[in-house]
């Protein structure tokens, strides 16, 4: 039977990850698969996972009591979804629903701080993965505030 | 120099203020052929001339196409015009997107807002030749849903087993269920032959550096990313001075330019 190892080892996320390494993420990995339309994770609630995204699309949305939810940014397969397990106070900070049905591998974040703390490096090694993802989603972010394709 | 008279044959709406429309010579004889890129001075007699990228098949020599969004006088006063009033045209002007030379690759052609009208003919004369080219890949972002041009075009285009469309917008509520975020972000989720691959941009001018970048950390060379830059252009044959870009004029030596040729003023604030 295939162990998600390879899976792992495929994704962008983790390229060039030190094989060790894989083997302790592994351990806190699973196999999850969402339908379209349903929810992934919702706003305030408690941030104990993130998300490989495999194949499918996921929305990241706002809910605005005017103007229902909006969708801030949509990620798709290669992406990865939710850093809020890796900062206090460990809660998501939006919702994410499947726009889709979409595979993804679930990350247990708990397990994964647990791991972090024990062993810096592997600490270090995911943060500035990390750190690379959230400064490119600013850049987006910063790029989308300028509404560059408005009237001026 | 002199304006030959066209008369406005359809008039399409793509968004609240963006309208296409297409010209008749009134003549019959005042046709002339264009290349993918070009851009005519539409002139609304008493009120002004714009440039305006041809955004037609150049395949198809009955009429003539312009997309133009509504932004200042000229234009507006373009867009109030109805079916059968009567402008003037003076082109085409400028350079072309390098669709020869883009023969044997495969294409990036990556448009924000507007700047989808200029890179439609390319995509026009790519599908009417798509043997000679690999992949051929659009990338589209817009502000909103509602401000997506040729939406219908874009959802054939999308039904073509050939082509590779994708479609973002930077916001959306409800119903949409395509892609958001700025077009930028999906350069990176592409699979794709950097060494075989030609780029070719139109939008404003930050989305085109912020994509650039991307192209160039995914492998593309400068050598093979073209750029559609804007400016003020008046005369449009390179004598008035209006539209210069450091030792360039963008009427003549452009539209479309090689990024490497460029580089060395893309993104320089003083001109």
């Amino acid at each position: 039977m295939r162990t998600l190892e390879p899976y792992l080892a495929e994704h962008p996320f983790f390229k060039g990850l030190d094989p060790a390494y894989l083997k302790i993420l592994v351990g806190c990995a699973s196999n999850v698969r969402f339908d379209a339309g349903q929810f992934i994770l919702r706003e305030g609630e408690a941030a104990n996972n993130f998300y490989i995204i495999r194949h499918g699309k996921v929305a990241v949305e706002i809910f605005s009591p005017n103007r229902g939810a909006v969708t801030i940014q949509t990620i798709g397969e290669g992406d990865v979804l939710g850093w809020s397990w890796l900062i206090p106070p460990y809660h998501w900070r939006f919702d994410a629903k499947a726009v889709e049905p979409t595979r993804a591998l679930a990350l247990d974040g708990k397990c994964l701080r647990t791991k972090c703390e024990k062993d810096h490096d592997l600490g270090y090694e995911l943060l500035k993965r990390f750190a690379h993802i959230i400064t490119r989603r600013l850049e987006a972010t910063r790029l989308q505030l300028l509404d560059v394709y408005g009237a001026h | 120099m002199i304006p030959s008279q066209f008369r406005i044959c359809r008039k399409i709406r793509e968004s609240s203020d963006t309208y296409t429309l297409e010209l008749e010579p009134i003549n019959g004889d005042a046709w002339f052929p264009f290349s993918s890129g070009q851009f005519n001075m539409l002139y609304v007699f008493g009120v002004g001339e714009v440039p305006i990228s041809i955004s037609g098949d150049p395949a198809k020599h009955q009429t003539l196409v312009h997309t133009a969004r509504s932004v200042g006088n000229v234009t507006s006063a373009l867009l109030r015009m109805r079916k059968d009033d009567v402008i003037g045209v003076r082109g085409p002007f400028g350079s072309h997107w390098p669709v020869e030379e883009a023969i044997g690759n495969d294409v990036i052609l990556v448009a924000g807002g507007i700047g989808l009208a200029p890179l439609r003919p390319v995509l026009y004369s790519f599908i009417t030749h798509r043997d000679k080219y690999g992949r051929i890949i659009l990338l589209y972002g817009a502000r909103t849903p509602e401000d997506l041009l040729y939406k219908k075009e874009l959802e054939r285009w999308r039904g073509r087993f050939d082509l590779e469309i994708k479609v973002t917008v930077d916001s959306a509520t409800g119903e949409w269920h395509g892609n958001v975020g700025v077009v930028t972000t999906l350069i990176p989720r592409l699979q794709f032959d950097p060494l075989r691959t030609i780029a070719m941009l139109c939008g404003p001018e930050v989305m085109m550096r912020f994509t650039i970048k991307e192209l160039q950390n995914c492998g593309v060379k400068n050598e093979n990313i073209f750029v559609s830059m804007e400016r003020n252009m008046k005369c449009g044959v390179c004598l008035c001075g209006h539209c210069q870009f450091g030792p360039k004029f963008v009427c003549k030596d452009g539209p479309v330019f090689c990024y490497d040729h460029i580089k060395e003023l893309f993104g320089v604030r003083e001109i």
